[in-house]
């Protein structure tokens, strides 16, 4: 039966084996197949071979030995991990993005779906909709250097403080400031895109609900908490589900740019760890083991926070 | 007329009309809002073109250029180091977005049809690297085992599909009504010709919306460079000005020509500039072509009947 699955077609004069067979009557099934197979190698050469690669991070990796010739390290690269002071320093600014955002960005999107669904004018709304989703589409690259220019020492913010008298102030190299900054920055580029879940749910709202509770003598404020916002809670909870399960993903590529002007005390994050200690470092199988560590708490968060979107009715990521 | 219409205030007969104070707060929350999205995008042109001077004057910004000029653009298109990582980005993209684009719609036909045998355990295979995303170092080690360290495959091959843009793909197939599959195999078409002349047909705002997504991320992308290609003369445009970005460094001293007035550092602010306008424009040209599908490509698919 080793050949049911096999991809290569039997010659015609097949020996009448049930592979053969299977294949020649099954013509939907075989394309299908052979649709699949360029996506399906994908996912099998760049995930599940990565996957297995993470066995690193119980390996003394040697890069010109290669991953089987490496000797094993036991769980010496845990440890090693769990006792440095600069790990848990990155796990701790992980978390402090994280709430940060979870409780400056993240209601942002939801206040501004609401305030453009209620925009009378059709068109003044598309004009908007058109302004805010741009940034999503713009490198973190260049929002950095936007960032830099309005609000850098060189920058128009501090252009028009001394042209106004006063002292210049230093927002973009200052580690103490880096935190909101960064908050601000996924504000800028995100909270417009942010939008477009809710006011797709707010779109399927049907109108006539409105109206009967406007002829009902109901006003705008209750219009909104007794529509509205039920209309909004099933995505606004799966949305924050969602989030919480992916509690240690702050983005990488926004810190990576930053770490360099700030620091790693304010911007070292769970990714740049690995990544200055790992492939900039030459410690493979440690930052292997806090990538790993990093992953497998991630998964129980994001399968967990799934479990409960469903036990609350609804209906969560995995249909 | 239709246009006409839109500007009119559409409001219903049952809803009140706000308070002033109400449509003066919405109308000042919008407006700054879409200022602050848009000046840093004007100063960041206007000090591309402004002269040495002007930049001087003001010390490392303009709002608006009092005599513009194109020297910074002619500058860094003569041939050097951006010229060239333009070239290698637009190559990337393009390509990068053909063969996601292959794969995403191929996968993702076979595994929206209900009949497919293997459409539970692959479409959970799937997923599951959602729930358990490939970390950096390992994803290294494949691109360095398949001897992709410094090929340009590595920038697109690893990234080749996206499992939210395949899973949105899928959604817009499973929403095309079974009957016009059924039509096409009574027809005699073999599950490829349903796919190229039923469905693709179908789905141009999805697929528009799906390969926007691709191409911008290709074009975006900075990262994959700077950790697979060794060689930094092979690097895309975000990535040589990732170096400006975190070094400071100069770009324009990486270009080949050699620009008399190169040596202040107001020149160099507006070929820094420069550089930062024609890795943005490539996006702000695309946008408004698919941004009308965003809401019908995106929302059909993943909120699944």
């Amino acid at each position: 039966m080793a050949g049911t699955a096999s991809p290569t077609p039997p010659p015609e004069t097949g020996t009448g084996s049930r592979a053969a067979g299977w294949w020649r009557r099954n013509r939907s099934q075989r394309a299908l197949w052979l649709l699949a197979v360029p996506g399906i190698a994908y996912f099998a050469v760049f995930h599940y071979s990565a996957f297995v690669s993470n066995i690193i991070a119980f390996k003394q990796y040697v890069p010109f030995e290669g991953i089987w010739a490496s000797p094993w390290a036991g769980f010496s690269n845990f440890s090693r991990l769990f006792g440095d002071p600069s790990f848990w320093a990155a796990a701790w600014n992980t978390l402090a993005i994280s709430a940060l955002q979870l409780v400056f960005f993240f209601p942002l999107p939801i206040a501004l779906a609401v305030l453009l669904h209620s925009l009378a004018w059709k068109s003044v709304r598309t004009v908007f909709q058109s302004i805010i989703y741009l940034p999503h589409f713009i490198s973190w690259v260049i929002v950095i250097a936007l960032f830099q220019q309005i609000l850098g020492g060189a920058g128009l913010l501090n252009g028009l403080l001394s042209d106004g008298g006063m002292h210049a102030v230093n927002i973009i190299s200052n580690p103490g400031s880096f935190k909101p900054l960064a908050v601000a920055e996924i504000i800028w580029k995100d909270c417009g895109w942010g939008t477009i879940i809710f006011l797709a749910s707010l779109a399927n709202v049907p109108e006539q609900q409105y109206e009967s509770a406007a002829l009902d003598g109901c006003g705008p404020w209750g219009r909104f908490w007794h529509i509205t916002l039920p209309a909004l809670r099933p995505i606004i909870i799966l949305l924050l589900i969602m989030r919480l399960g992916d509690i240690l993903s702050v983005g990488f590529e926004q810190f990576l740019l930053q770490r360099p002007a700030v620091g790693p005390q304010a911007a070292e994050v769970l990714d740049t760890f690995v990544y200055y200690r790992g492939v900039l470092g030459g410690d493979w199988g440690f930052s292997a083991a806090a990538g790993l560590f990093k992953g497998v708490i991630g998964a129980i968060l994001v399968y967990s926070a799934n479990k409960i979107a469903h036990k609350m009715g609804e209906e969560g990521v995995y249909q | 007329m239709a246009t006409l219409d839109g500007f009119r205030e559409a409001r219903a007969a049952w809803q009140e009309e706000p308070k002033a104070i109400t449509k003066i707060g919405k109308a000042v929350a919008l407006v700054v809002f879409s200022l602050l999205i848009l000046i840093p995008f004007l100063e960041v042109l206007a000090t591309s073109v402004a002269s040495g001077d002007q930049i001087t004057k003001n010390g490392g910004w303009v709002l608006w250029p009092e005599h513009p000029t194109f020297g910074a653009y002619s500058q860094i298109l003569n041939g050097g180091v951006v010229t060239r990582s333009i070239l290698v980005s637009i190559g990337i993209t393009v390509v990068g977005t053909a063969i996601s684009l292959f794969g995403t719609i191929t996968l993702a036909y076979a595994l929206g049809r209900p009949h497919f045998k293997l459409r539970r355990p692959l479409t959970l295979a799937v997923l599951f690297t959602f729930l358990f995303p490939t970390g950096m170092l390992p994803g290294y080690l494949v691109v360095k085992q398949l001897g992709l360290l410094n090929s340009y495959w590595s920038l697109i091959l690893p990234v080749a599909i996206n499992v939210f843009n395949l899973v949105v793909v899928r959604g817009f197939f499973q929403n095309i009504p079974e009957e016009l599959y059924e039509q096409a195999r009574i027809d005699g078409a073999s599950e490829w010709q349903q796919m190229v002349r039923i469905v693709l047909p179908l789905s141009r705002a999805v697929i528009a919306v799906v390969g926007l997504f691709y191409a911008v991320s290709y074009w975006n992308s900075f990262f994959s460079a700077i950790l697979y290609l060794n060689d930094s003369t092979k690097w895309p445009v975000q990535a040589v000005l990732q170096l400006y970005v975190t070094q400071g460094a100069d770009l324009s001293g990486s270009t080949a020509s050699t620009f008399s007035d190169s040596g202040s550092a107001q020149a160099l602010q507006s070929t820094q500039m420069a550089v930062v306008v024609l890795a943005t424009l490539p996006v702000l040209l695309a946008y408004p072509f698919v941004q009308r599908h965003f809401t019908k490509g995106v929302l059909t698919g993943a909120v699944k009947s």
